[in-house]
């Protein structure tokens, strides 16, 4: 059965939404759209604190404790973590798997480090890839600073260090509701044996089924979950059962 | 009253959190003596398999359980490789399970015989297929799935063999010996259907 699954921002308290990881604009709170998950039965949720991505700030363990409290789904976590420790914590309070990104390209040994104790399955690397001089890079910093290397290098680099699983993200497709980058989902999947779960664009079921087609072994989005309808409503949605089996 | 096992390895939050939720009486104990006249025990795990055996022995959980479990004292439900160290061994590493069920851990293959690819950990949501019917199943149906997320599954003898699933190759999902249950996936990740199986077990430890 294939995972779908929802990628909420958090801003301070708030969830937001961005546009090519710009503009955040308010969608509600995350307890209550936790608590909307989980009657829609998601089989799993990711939360990004960008804020804390950006460098401002550290992971939210109070609000965390409290967001988890409410999932009876695994949840995965990623913004600013940057210590054996913080992840210690995340794992303790219930996330299931941390998502490094900056740390990745700072301190890469932290990867190890923590699959070592907690095992692969726990440590998800984090791309968010991006068009620039001469093709596509990686960045870091929520979007901010480029990263030198191939996209498929870093992924392959995240692999040996012991991650579990690649996030890969588009920021140019990120909340513009096209599609995935699908050769980027195709790339990065050939590249490694472990599974990639791809995120930025997707505007509906079909966009869900191509990014699988493309090699992703999970599809995430944000905007498609959380908007409804052309001028953006904010509405919680998710596949219904008969949907989640035919995707 | 339900006992859960905080030796160190695996969250506990979420499995306290549904029990909570069922209104199961629970609470988490750390120290081996407390499992003393409990009727049932959890164990949870997650993580490397030699790293989880070595906490669970430090702790002096190993002992106790042990004892009080081949005795047949309480009711014992172990989880994720809380399940995994009930048997002999794993491939894992080099530790010992504690051989309550007879068997040993192997990993996931990275090639199936048909030469396709299989991503490993198996980490997603997965149906189950119930073999011999289980207090631990009561009310399961076709739509009963859970989340599982491992690298490793136990082979054990067929009579221990509760419900299996599929990844690549068939594996067995719940095993069970007497009082003693194990299962490869995270009910407390499973929303209603990890509380199914919670209220069964609740129930079990109970009757």
């Amino acid at each position: 059965m294939k995972r779908v699954i929802p990628c909420l921002l958090l801003q301070g308290e708030r969830l937001v939404k961005t546009v090519r990881f710009q503009k955040p604009t308010y969608v509600g709170d995350p307890i209550n759209t936790v608590r909307i998950f989980n009657e829609k039965e998601v089989d799993e949720l990711i939360f990004l604190d960008i804020l804390a991505s950006a460098g401002h700030g550290s992971p939210n363990f109070a609000l965390l404790e409290r967001i988890v409290n409410e999932s009876f789904m695994p949840l995965s976590y990623g913004g600013g973590i940057s210590s054996y420790n913080f992840a210690a914590k995340l794992f303790e309070l219930g996330v299931e798997k941390v998502i490094l990104n900056t740390a990745f390209h700072d301190s890469p040994d932290l990867i190890s480090c923590i699959a070592k104790t907690f095992g692969s399955q726990a440590v998800v690397v984090s791309l968010d890839v991006k068009y620039g001089w001469g093709g596509q890079h990686v960045y870091r910093n929520r979007g901010r600073k480029r990263v030198k290397g191939l996209v498929v290098d870093h992924a392959k680099r995240a692999e040996d260090l012991g991650a579990g699983e690649i996030f890969v993200t588009s920021v140019d497709r990120d909340g513009v509701l096209n599609g995935y980058d699908l050769p980027l989902v195709g790339l990065v999947s050939d590249s490694v044996d472990v599974p990639v779960v791809c995120c930025g664009g997707a505007r509906n079921i079909d966009d869900l089924q191509d990014g699988l087609k493309a090699g992703a072994a999970a599809v995430a989005a944000g905007s498609m979950f959380v908007f409804h309808g052309p001028h953006r409503a904010v509405l919680i949605s998710y596949p219904n059962h008969e949907q989640m089996v035919r995707i | 009253m339900i006992k859960v096992i905080d030796y160190g390895v695996g969250n506990l939050g979420s499995v306290m959190n549904m029990l909570d939720y069922l209104d199961i009486p629970a609470e988490r104990i750390s120290m081996p003596e407390e499992i003393k006249g409990v009727p049932g025990v959890i164990l949870p795990g997650v993580g490397a398999f030699d790293a989880a055996v070595e906490k669970l022995h430090r702790s002096g959980f190993r002992d106790a359980l042990l004892g009080r479990a081949v005795a047949g004292e309480i009711k014992l439900l172990g989880i994720c490789v809380g399940m995994q160290m009930l048997c002999d061994g794993s491939e894992e590493g080099v530790a010992e399970g504690m051989g309550l069920i007879r068997g040993n851990c192997i990993r996931f293959p990275n090639r199936l015989g048909d030469g396709g690819r299989l991503q490993v950990p198996h980490m997603g949501w997965s149906p189950i297929d119930v073999v011999n019917d289980h207090p631990i199943t009561g009310g399961f149906d076709i739509k009963t799935r859970f989340y599982f997320v491992h690298s490793y599954h136990l082979l054990c003898e067929s009579e221990c063999v509760v419900a299996k699933a599929e990844y690549g190759v068939e594996f067995n999902a719940i095993v069970a010996r007497r009082n003693v249950v194990g299962c490869q996936f995270h009910p407390e990740k499973s929303h209603r259907f990890g509380m199914q199986l919670f209220k069964n077990f609740y129930r079990w430890v109970m009757e």
